[in-house]
């Protein structure tokens, strides 16, 4: 017999789609059974109360979770979250019900025996309850008690080598796609970059000392798998110069329906023969590619790498060898002067350890936004703020036309004395000989 | 339940402290096939819908089976997806950025009993466990935000929506019928702790009412000066207010000015916007994050407002079912949302998808708001 009744929830149950309901409603009977005798150190009917609480905002459409409170492990500002219900009489349960963030590994591959060991520890340290994973890539334990808090971080620390990741005014987690590990689109290795970098600035990661938060995030090609783009302050796309790689007689497989186009992406539907002109060639946004005969040409010089025919045809085309990655600045949601895209700061850099220019990059863009953001402002608004042209020249990075899309539609330049011949200390009476009054 | 130390002394919290030790390294945890062809892939394919190989220059292949998943997930479930991973796949596995879960094998022989493993294996309740799909030019699983299960400021749910959603969705989670692929997102709240604004469709849970001013609190629970200062749009002023003849430092808010974004909320919890009426989704349509033939695009407010109807949100789930079978009939092959939004022309896309156009969805926020409106004599009737 459950502790609340959620008629509401148990209409989740049903449909093909897995039901986090039944899932929350396994754990709970999981608990009650204790067959293991884990000496649970939060309440055994956590679960009980976490369904009873999410009933209750089903039938009240808001939420039942007090703001935060300041709650966290010795020495670090980031990586747990404190929340407390604001029913805890009737939910004693989750009365105190804090978020612990853990770092996870890059591309998030798992060994068994490691996630078991997780387990182990939240089932008995922790509601047993996970997101895997959190928007921004961290393992993300659900519900524990203020004291359960070192308890778990010295865990963490001394039995499973394992870090908690960010949260807060600091460095979140970095994440990353799947990179070389599983892709042949990669143009770095992402995995190793992010960790480098999440190694790096742990200092910055666990100690709140930026205005607001900020993102890392490495995508290995173009596609943009893991959306870096669209919201890490610094996101890291794999790109190359040279000449993408054709496999001629590929290229004819494909046109003689040998092999799928799109990797059989598209196997769901009777789409026609797969025609290069109308599939490729007409939909290259640079007009970059023809047929002459039998053979595939492409203008490189002329090409914007936006990955269209090698996504279509992987086994016949191929990314360049010159590889290195774009950095693009400043991407967030929109708190709160409306959404921001990256904007490209670094057209080409080589990816290589120890990614010495990279951290330059990195740490000039903090002295400066440590120094000028005001609090709560991320990266993308103090550029706005103080424009382009002031986070070029604090990154010592020359101007060069692909930092736009256009060039300005307005002549107001903010000109530099020195810029200007002769300066701007002038003699008015020496004008007025000329002009007068 | 009788308290068990780990080993921490809390009365000397630094002595034995590991610290900065970041997350596990990565390569602890490839599978060997991974390991041993890291850099060295030729190319992929889908075999089938959730099923892909990858062949390497070493001849090496490594299949891979995915399976959606809730992101929230129980300890009991995630021993579930070891159980099976120690089964077929040497004992690994990993996740992807959308929280579905890839299980690899070495071989072609391995795929089949894997995948009939996975499929067989249901909830008590009926649903799938370990559904597979989630690939090419289908629709893949809604990343998400926390909701109602887990967070202070939403205005909506986040697991329940999603459910339901993926549960009208299903079919096309299991199938390669899409012009392209179609990403779903959900953020509970314009925080978007997910990166919602660029999705092809976005599901945003939005506030309309104003803060409340819990005025005997507020200057006790707030820094007031923050208040002010965390509005966009500086309706918020410092104020003079009289509770049982005392005088009390607080807040005023004019509320004409207030956009609903909770910021204020999220600086000083004696400012809350939460209500059942109030508290809905807007629907978001048109963005990408990928660079492929278009630049990323940002997702657009198509519907305004669509109240919560917990537990199934119908309303919201019969909206985006019709835009997903509009744009199935009519887009291109290779096309995104977006691009065949912007390719017929968004007056077009409303027509055809039946959707009201309000003037809630013309932009009146700011600079860019100017640009997004037409300054052509090209349109359509």
């Amino acid at each position: 017999m459950a502790k609340h009744e959620t008629p509401m929830l148990d209409q989740l149950e049903s449909g093909p789609w897995p039901s986090f309901v039944s899932d929350l409603k396994q754990e709970a009977a999981n608990r009650a059974k204790n067959e293991k005798n884990v000496e649970h150190q939060i309440p055994q009917d956590v679960v009980e109360d976490i369904l009873g609480v999410l009933e209750l905002s089903f039938k009240h459409g808001r939420t039942h979770w007090k703001h935060g409170g300041i709650v966290g492990v010795f020495g670090y500002g980031g990586g747990v979250i404190g929340r407390y219900c604001d029913q805890p009489e009737t939910f004693p349960g989750v009365a105190h019900f804090h978020t612990m963030r853990i770092a996870q590994p890059g591309a998030k591959f798992y060994t068994t025996d490691y996630l078991k060991k997780l387990c182990d520890l939240w089932e008995f340290r922790g509601s047993g309850i996970t997101n895997m994973h959190g928007s921004t890539g961290d393992i993300i334990f659900l519900g524990t008690t203020t004291p359960q808090l070192e308890e778990i971080f010295y865990e963490l620390t001394h039995k499973h080598n394992q870090d908690l990741g960010g949260s807060g005014s600091n460095l979140r987690t970095p994440a990353d796609c799947i990179g070389e590990a599983r892709c042949q689109y990669s143009c770095y290795d992402t995995q190793a970059l992010c960790y480098t970098l999440t190694q790096e600035y742990q200092d910055e990661l666990h100690r709140p000392a930026f205005p607001y938060k900020f993102k890392f995030k490495f995508d290995g090609c173009p596609n943009g798998c893991v959306a870096s783009i669209a919201r890490a302050d610094i996101s890291f796309i794999g790109t190359w110069k040279d000449d993408i790689k054709v496999d001629q007689e590929a290229v004819q497989a494909y046109i003689g329906g040998e092999f799928l186009p799109n990797a059989g992406a598209h196997s769901g539907r009777d789409w026609g023969p797969f025609d290069i002109k109308k599939e490729v060639i007409d939909l290259c946004p640079t007009e970059c590619m023809w047929m002459e005969g039998k053979t595939l040409k492409i203008d490189t010089k002329e090409c914007n790498r936006c990955m269209h025919c090698i996504n279509v045809m992987p086994r016949a085309l191929r990314i360049g060898d010159d590889r290195g990655l774009s950095m693009l600045v400043g991407a967030k949601a929109p708190i709160l002067d409306g959404a921001q895209m990256g904007s490209l700061l670094v057209p080409f850099i080589k990816a290589e350890d120890p990614y010495d220019e990279i951290k330059e990059v990195i740490e000039a863009i903090w002295d400066w936004w440590m120094e000028e953001g005001k609090n709560r402002e991320r990266l993308g608004e103090l550029i706005k703020r103080q424009g382009f042209q002031k986070l070029l020249e604090v990154t010592n990075i020359a101007p060069v036309p692909q930092h736009v899309q256009e060039p300005r539609t307005n002549p107001y330049i903010f000109w530099k004395e020195e810029e200007v011949e002769g300066g701007w200390d002038r003699d008015v009476n020496e004008f007025r000989k000329h002009h007068q009054r | 339940m009788a308290f068990i130390s780990s080993g921490y002394n809390p009365d000397k919290p630094m002595e034995d402290r590991i610290s900065d030790i970041g997350p596990r390294k990565y390569d602890e945890f490839y599978p060997p096939v991974i390991a041993t062809n890291k850099g060295k892939w030729l190319y992929h394919e889908y075999l089938k819908p959730g099923v892909l190989v990858h062949v390497a220059e070493s001849g090496d292949e490594v299949y891979t089976v995915r399976v959606g998943g809730a992101r929230l997930m129980s300890v009991t479930h995630i021993r579930e997806i070891c159980e099976i991973a120690d089964k077929h796949c040497d004992g690994y596995l990993r996740f992807t950025t959308r929280n579905n879960i890839e299980f690899m094998v070495d071989s072609k022989d391995k795929v089949d009993p894997l995948i009939k493993d996975l499929e067989s294996r249901k909830f008590d309740g009926g649903s799938f466990k370990f559904p597979v799909g989630g690939t090419g030019s289908g629709i893949t699983n809604i990343v998400h935000t926390q909701g109602w299960i887990h967070c202070h400021t939403p205005a909506t749910d986040a697991s329940g929506p999603v459910k339901a959603a993926m549960d009208v969705l299903f079919e096309d989670f299991q199938q390669h019928r899409m012009p392209a692929h179609v990403r779903v997102s959900l953020a509970c709240c314009l925080n978007m702790c997910g990166a919602v604004h660029c999705s092809d469709i976005a599901i945003l849970g939005y506030h309309r009412k104003p803060p409340m001013l819990d005025h005997e609190y507020l200057d006790k629970v707030c820094e007031i000066p923050l208040a002010i200062a965390s509005c966009p749009t500086a309706a918020i002023k410092p104020a003079k207010v009289e509770i049982d003849g005392k005088k009390r430092n607080s807040v005023a808010v004019k509320n004409e000015r207030c956009m609903f974004c909770g910021n204020c909320y999220t600086m000083c919890p004696s400012m809350p916007l939460a209500d059942q009426e109030g508290d809905g989704i807007v629907l978001m349509v048109g963005g990408k994050v990928s660079n492929r033939i278009s630049p990323p695009m940002f997702s657009k407010v198509v519907v305004a407002f669509i109240p919560n109807e917990p537990p199934r949100w119908p309303k919201t789930c019969e909206t985006i079912q019709k835009i997903v079978e509009v744009y199935a009939a009519n887009a291109r092959k290779y096309e995104r949302v977006g691009e065949w939004a912007e390719r017929i022309g968004w007056e077009r896309f409303f027509d055809k998808c039946e959707l009201e156009f309000t003037h809630h969805l013309i932009d009146d926020f700011r600079d860019p708001a100017y640009s997004t409106w037409r300054q052509t004599s090209q349109f359509k009737f």
